[in-house]
């Protein structure tokens, strides 16, 4: 398994659109793609429970990636992260 | 035959197929069911329906709007793909043996309860997203004509109200009249019917529910009535009267091209108001002689951040170039009061009318601001752009904004960016305006005075409350003295005067308007000929 930690910049958090984007992305590898905030974790690529999350500005979040793919996943993950939120 | 009388916002008529739009009006009925792999198959129908319906309201606005509005359609079809979503409402068909409308309604409470119960403002209004994909998911199973307008024939709209957001979504070809249950005349409804130039009412007591989708109905402009299913007679009286209507308009065709100019030769210059770059073509095809208002709050609606300032200089930029070296007045933000836009954080006000709006959110959030005058002077060197600032109060205001003027000035200087400081005036609309009007004139290139404001401040009265429709006079003594009055004060500056509210198109005080001395007029697009006209039969000398 492999894993990052990162704290989000976008102002309004993981907000619908980025939301959006990253479980597309998620979807794309056969590695199973989990994000944690505060003790509570889901899927990448389920968007609602991934909106759920409410994961705002200043929080940290832990995403992990398991499975056939996790290095590219991970490595992917983790730019979209940098570049998107 | 059912007549039902409402205020008419538009004159004009129109004979045809009615689409109710209703909100939230998802009555689902639970029923037992037999099959649930039918089912489930009927709601793998309706997603995919959805997603193609989806699809084509994400091209339009695309096309029309730009990305960034379009993007909530997008996100829309990517929440219908959502497995969690999906399998409950698949769970709920098996487990209960629930009709697919019904599975998909209750599951769609549940994921928006889930939205609506948290604390953060902007995940609570996901909530309104959830539902709405749902609705449209019930819709398409239970094959209720689709409330996407961007698919119908030229239909007539009746609706419990029409926000901004949701007329952005209609195509305008296709819409013959707006038959509304609330709304005031100066709603959005009613502002986009003047726009158009088609039949409106409003304030009707209908019954959305009994109305079906398809049904003849007769919308009378001049009434104020709307009648259902029409008889024979009816309908070759209105058939009639529809023509008449039309050869009128040819005649007001006939005077494309001509000057407004009265028979004894005073001149008057009829401008158009508009709120985005797609009513252009509105105003180039009633041969307004420039923009007199373009609203410039088209580029911060329904979208979820600031637009940049190329966003803006390019729509600016498209404007004046389309608007080929005719005067194109463009008005800084206006938003607030009634106009709210979720970024921009203004929270609730008391009294938001008086509130936090306009140039005093740019004057306090001048970065804001300066991104939108850095587009306008930039786009100025492409033609004749003037620009106009709203809500002005005082003397200081404008000082202040010119301090920030120069500011921008000296920034684009510097960076060596092609602009040109344009003719700059401002929005005569608040009492204290008129009051100074006559120093104001020394630092302005013109007044432009917005009656629709300037009578709400000065009666008292708050333009969305429909209650106060009858008090609204706006033909009142002490507003027709204002007007006068900014009139002459421009003119001992040798300024120009012009009037850019509701009250400019209205018929019965062109003449008065024209001998006030007032040197423009600027109005909806469907109204610049028919000012013309009066202006071309009347004589300045009575």
């Amino acid at each position: 398994m492999k894993s990052f930690e990162y704290t989000i910049k976008d102002e309004l958090g993981i907000h619908a659109r980025p939301a959006g984007l990253l479980a597309k992305e998620a979807k794309k590898y056969s590695s199973v793609c989990m994000i944690e905030k505060g003790g509570k974790s889901v899927k990448l690529s389920q968007l609602m429970m991934l909106m759920s999350l409410g994961a705002k500005q200043g929080d940290l979040v832990k995403v992990t990636a398991e499975g056939e793919d996790e290095d590219t996943a991970i490595a992917e993950l983790e730019k979209f992260f940098n570049e998107n939120l | 035959m059912q007549s039902f009388q409402g205020k008419s916002v538009y004159k004009g008529i129109v004979m045809g197929p009615v689409v109710v739009l209703k909100k939230n009006d998802y009555q689902v009925k639970r029923t037992r069911i037999e099959d649930a792999q039918g089912e489930t198959a009927r709601v793998q129908e309706a997603v995919k329906r959805s997603q193609e319906q989806l699809q084509k309201l994400y091209d339009k606005a695309l096309k029309e709007v730009g990305e960034a509005s379009a993007a909530i359609f997008e996100v829309h079809q990517m929440m219908l793909e959502d497995e969690d979503y999906l399998e409950a409402i698949q769970n709920m068909i098996q487990t209960e043996m629930v009709n697919a409308e019904y599975a998909v309604a209750v599951t769609g409470d549940n994921f928006s309860q889930m939205f609506a119960s948290m604390d953060d403002d902007y995940m609570k209004a996901r909530a309104a997203d959830i539902k709405d994909i749902s609705e449209r998911l019930v819709r398409n199973l239970s094959g209720q004509e689709d409330a996407d307008l961007s698919n119908i024939d030229p239909s007539i709209i009746v609706a419990d109200d029409l926000s901004p957001s949701e007329t952005v979504q209609m195509d305008k070809e296709k819409i013959l009249a707006f038959v509304t249950v609330h709304g005031s005349t100066n709603s959005h409804t009613a502002i986009l019917a003047r726009m158009m130039n088609i039949p409106a009412l409003i304030g009707v007591p209908l019954d959305l529910d009994e109305l079906k989708n398809g049904t003849t109905a007769v919308v009378d402009g001049f009434t104020g009535q709307v009648t259902f299913e029409p008889d024979e007679e009816t309908q070759a009286a209105t058939q009639k009267r529809v023509q008449e209507e039309k050869e009128k308009l040819a005649l007001l065709q006939e005077l494309k091209g001509k000057e407004n100019v009265t028979l004894d030769g005073k001149k008057i210059n009829i401008y158009a108001n508009i709120g985005s770059v797609g009513d252009i073509g509105y105003v180039l095809e009633n041969d307004a002689g420039g923009i007199g208002l373009f609203r410039s709050e088209f580029l911060y609606l329904g979208r979820n951040d600031f637009p940049t300032e190329e966003e803006q200089f390019q729509a600016y930029k498209q404007a004046v170039q389309t608007m080929a070296g005719k005067k194109v007045i463009i008005r800084t933000l206006d938003i607030g009061a009634d106009k709210q836009v979720d970024y921009f954080n203004l929270g609730n006000e008391d009294n938001p009318a008086l509130g936090y709006r306009a140039i005093r959110i740019c004057l306090k959030q001048p970065d804001i601001f300066k991104t939108q005058l850095r587009a306008l002077f930039r786009a100025a060197v492409y033609g004749n752009l003037s620009i106009m600032y709203p809500m002005i109060t005082s003397v200081e205001e404008v000082e202040k904004i010119y301090e920030i003027v120069k500011e921008v000035e000296i920034e684009l200087k510097a960076q060596e960016i092609q602009y040109r400081i344009p003719e700059q005036g401002i929005m005569i609309e608040t009492p204290a305006a008129v009051m100074v009007s006559d120093r104001l004139a020394e630092l302005v290139d013109f007044f432009s005075i917005g009656t629709n404001d300037l009578t709400q401040y000065t009666l008292a009265i708050d333009r969305q409350n429909e209650k106060l429709d009858d008090f609204y006079n706006p033909h009142h003594e002490a507003i027709l003295r204002m007007i006068q009055m900014v009139v002459d004060n421009a003119h001992k500056c040798g300024k120009w005067a012009g009037i850019c509210g509701e009250l400019g198109a209205d018929l019965t005080l062109t003449e008065k308007f024209v001998r006030m001395g007032l040197d423009e007029l600027s109005v909806a697009p469907s109204m610049i000929l028919k000012l013309r006209k009066i202006v071309r039969e009347m004589k300045v000398e009575e």
